[in-house]
């Protein structure tokens, strides 16, 4: 039982962080936390399984058009939902406009694709029980993520403009960074994120509609826990959530670990508000 | 004069409740047509408002964005019915049933609210769906009490209200107390302070309002409204299923708030009533409707963001008058306050804070004396307005102490401050831009309050009186600052030089010991200065020590007692405003020659 656990826990976990990764990456370079960020996953599903199920494309050529749509509809956020609310950040309006968005793209999906669960296939063939590839798909794409995202951030200078943007965004704007292009383009690093998220963990959550408020709230405890815009935070957060819930699956049933799941979630919150990776509160006055 | 002023009131507070009354007439009166069809509309519209009564408290007053309300709503729903039916429990007859779930949403209204007080509203909003979603789940998985997905019967209410018409009336007759008391709450200085900790969070904790707590006595009033609405949903169904509360549901209730427009009853009153028969009438559409929820939300955020109390908002179309002057009447200030306040000292000692490596106060000691007007001046970064938050309370400084009357001032607590006589003003003007200039003044008044929240939700004799009372204040205040005639504009109509002596008038509420007040003459005319400065004295000679942040040395030089220069955190020169001219360096490092 514990190597169920350790599977599917590492599986989720993984899935969740990527999902944290995409609240992280919209965050970074507007902070506006998108409720499209579980949207993206359940899209990575639904697409995965529309490109080779239904329409028979070889499963790289799927993913490769999954990531493009997903980044696609990154940016029509950013143009529709976030660009007109930056103005007034204060007033948290991103939180009406980006759940509006959501809700656009869940119900489309729901009236176009259906209601009900739908399969996604196996994409490489390899292993067995514990040692399927729906297990450790999630962690090997996330570690490559994170890989990538370290790459991006250190060592390329599109991605140490993202880094100075999420900084200080006077000053990177002083500097002559184009900041509205660096934001789309963050927007459209996300969505590609979040469709990664849902492709990788297609087989764990199959092509739902109902699967983004799920990974909406399950990708944002990791974030959370590790503090609003912290990678690193959101991986450890992301793994530790999805082996609690697995754990408390497995020995208490469903129910309860969702139960458990939620009073962990708001005991943290009110014990370290900043998360526990994350820095201190800006000054107010 | 007088009379014609409470009959005008009257008229007002009249026109304020007709739309109400006919909206309640016409609903009354639909048994009449004996269409059972538009019974149940009418009804479910009724059960409905009940529920968004208490969550427009919290959404459009507040602005915690509760997107997930519909979990409480199932939870009364199941507490009412598997009681009634007696699942779990011996059976309770159904309005017992119906208390206890109004209990049991009020408890959960609160754990579910807890993020919110102190956390940023995202974590809210998610956590509220997070709730949504698990509470359905239970209900699925919870066989043998809830029935799963097969449901349960929802209670049956004793006679004359088990019929369709008795059931409406009873409805109608809960939503009515509902709208009154919801009411009652965003008419008294609770709604001032729950617009006030959302629009200006800072300005609200140093009038001594408490976010905290007064955020947990919505979460409370809203939870238990929210939960019988629920009981009263079963009561109507008849038979409840899981299904029923969707997401959709959740999306409606906060749709209706926002297309109403913040800080409106009638206006999501309105909006629930369109959105409840809106697929009534369109029906073909019932399977887009989720959708077209979601476009309408994105489009009125975008486009109008006030919502339909906006539209109905014609009092604040008309322009204001051009080229206003404010001309304070001093003399009114000594009878704002009772100046019971005997005199003390407010003392400094020690104070040490740093930002990162850089020492914003480095060893700051200062004595502010009632009756005294004590200038603090200094170059840009010298740690005045530091200084100010450290006395608020905003910041908590490494080193030091501080006093009030000997006794030691805790650091790092702002919202007691009111209470113990410090009041402030703000470098910019903390405003609520929402609220009328007269609401603006009376948040000033909190802290003398002391009618409960259960006297406000009934609009109890001490609470009526205290309310009249802050009026009047208010009214004085304004009349003293001279911004006589603005008292029902919107404030953020108001022009900056207006702000800055509106904050004044909200200070001098407080009957303040000590005042603070911080650049009060930027931005103003010569003309504005000189009335600033007569006020300022005016202020003085009631008894209050006033603590002058400025960069205007001709107005600190004129008008102060005591001047303290700071320079990188330290005092440079303290002393007489002569002395301090005198001095050598206060003149190379700021004056200049």
């Amino acid at each position: 039982m514990l190597a169920s656990i350790l599977a599917s826990g590492l599986a989720v976990g993984a899935i969740y962080a990527l999902i944290g990764i995409t609240y992280n990456t919209m965050f970074a370079t507007s902070r506006v936390m998108s409720f499209t960020a579980g949207q993206l996953g359940m899209l990575g599903g639904v697409l995965g399984s529309l490109f080779t199920l239904k329409l028979g494309l070889p499963w790289p050529v799927a993913l490769l058009l999954v990531l493009a749509g997903c980044g696609v509809i990154g940016v029509i956020t950013e143009i529709v939902a976030v660009r007109p609310v930056l103005k007034s950040l204060d007033q948290h309006l991103y939180v009406l406009t980006t759940l509006a968005a959501a809700l656009l793209i869940q119900q489309f999906t729901a009236i176009q694709w259906g209601t009900e669960p739908q399969p996604f296939p196996r994409l490489l063939g390899l292993g067995s029980g514990i040692w399927d590839e729906k297990y450790w798909l999630p962690v090997v794409v996330c570690a490559a993520t994170i890989v990538g995202l370290e790459y991006l951030y250190r060592r390329t200078l599109v991605g140490r403009a993202f880094v100075a943007i999420a900084e200080d965004n006077f000053a990177a704007r002083a500097l002559g960074l184009p900041e509205r292009d660096l934001r789309m383009a963050s927007y459209a690093l996300a969505g590609a994120i979040g469709g990664l998220a849902g492709f990788a963990g297609g087989q764990l959550l199959l092509a739902f509609f109902a699967n983004g408020p799920l990974l909406n709230f399950y990708g944002f405890i990791p974030v959370a826990l590790g503090g609003l815009g912290n990678n690193r935070g959101a991986v450890i957060g992301g793994i530790a959530l999805g082996l609690f819930q697995q754990a408390a699956n497995f020995l208490v049933g469903g129910i309860f670990s969702s139960v458990a799941v939620f009073t962990l979630f708001i005991i943290v919150l009110l014990a370290a508000p900043q998360g526990l990776f994350g820095s201190t509160a800006s000054r107010r006055v | 004069m007088a009379a014609t002023d409470t009959q005008g009131a009257a008229a007002s507070s009249f026109g304020r409740v007709l739309p109400f009354l006919v909206i309640l007439a016409l609903a009354a009166a639909v048994p009449l047509t004996g269409n059972e069809y538009w019974g149940l509309i009418v009804t479910r519209i009724a059960v409905y408002w009940i529920l968004i009564a208490g969550l427009n408290l919290i959404v459009g007053y507040a602005g915690q964005l509760a997107i997930g309300y519909v979990a409480l709503f199932t939870l009364g729903a199941y507490t009412t019915s598997v009681l009634a039916a007696g699942n779990a429990t011996p059976p309770v007859p159904a309005f017992a049933a119906l208390a206890i779930a109004g209990v049991v949403g009020a408890v959960f209204g609160v754990v579910v609210g807890l993020p919110a007080l102190r956390l940023r509203t995202f974590y809210f909003a998610i956590t509220t769906l997070g709730f949504a979603t698990i509470v359905t789940q239970i209900a699925l998985a919870w066989q043998d009490v809830t029935g799963g997905g097969m449901g349960v019967t929802g209670p049956m209410l004793p006679a004359p209200f088990d019929t369709e018409w008795g059931l409406l009336y009873f409805c109608l007759g809960f939503a009515a107390l509902a709208t009154w008391i919801t009411a009652n709450i965003a008419r008294s200085r609770f709604g001032r302070a729950l617009v006030a900790v959302r629009d200006a969070d800072v300005a609200a904790e140093a009038t001594g309002i408490s976010k905290p707590r007064l955020l947990v006595m919505v979460f409370i009033l809203a939870g238990a409204l929210a939960a019988m609405a629920g009981g009263l949903f079963a009561a109507l169904q008849t038979y409840i299923t899981p299904e029923a509360f969707n997401f959709e549901l959740s999306l409606l209730f906060f749709i209706a708030v926002l297309i109403g427009g913040r800080g409106s009853i009638l206006g999501p009153l309105i909006g629930t009533i369109i959105l409840t028969v809106l697929p009534e009438i369109a029906a073909p559409l019932a399977a887009w409707s989720t959708f077209l929820y979601a476009a309408l939300l994105l489009l009125i955020v975008l486009a109008i963001p006030g919502g339909i109390a906006s539209l109905l908002d014609f009092r604040n179309r008309k322009p204001l008058a051009a080229g206003r002057t404010i001309a304070p009447q001093v003399d009114l200030v000594r009878r704002l306050g009772d100046q019971a306040h005997p005199p003390t000292t407010l003392s400094l000692r020690g104070i040490v804070l740093s930002f990162g490596g850089v020492r914003a106060i480095n060893g700051l000691d200062l004595d502010v004396r009632s009756g005294e007007i004590h200038g603090l001046i200094g170059p840009n970064g010298s740690g005045k307005t530091t200084t100010l938050n450290v006395i608020s309370g905003y910041y908590r400084p490494e080193q030091g102490t501080m006093a009030l009357d000997g006794a030691p001032l805790p650091a790092g607590v702002s919202t007691d401050r009111a209470s113990r006589g410090i009041a402030r003003t703000f470098q910019t003007p903390r405003l609520i831009g929402e609220a009328s200039v007269l609401e603006n003044v009376m948040i000033g008044g909190t802290a003398h309050c002391h009618s409960t929240f259960a006297e406000a939700l009934f609009r109890l004799p001490r609470h009526c009186a205290e309310e009249r009372e802050l009026a009047e204040r208010a009214q004085l205040a304004l009349r003293a600052v001279g911004l006589v005639g603005l008292a029902e504009v919107r404030a953020d109509r108001l022009q900056h030089s207006e702000l800055r002596f509106m904050e004044i008038a909200r200070a001098l509420m407080q009957r303040p010991a000590f005042l603070l007040l911080d650049e009060p003459a930027a931005g103003l005319s010569a003309e504005e200065i000189r009335h600033l400065a007569t006020l300022v004295r005016a202020i003085r000679e009631g008894g209050t020590g006033v603590l002058l942040v400025e960069h205007h040395a001709d107005l600190i030089f004129d008008i102060c007692e005591h001047v303290t220069v700071l320079n990188l955190g330290a005092i440079l020169a303290a002393g007489t405003p002569g002395e301090v001219r005198a001095h050598k360096e206060v003149v190379s490092a700021y004056l200049g020659a």
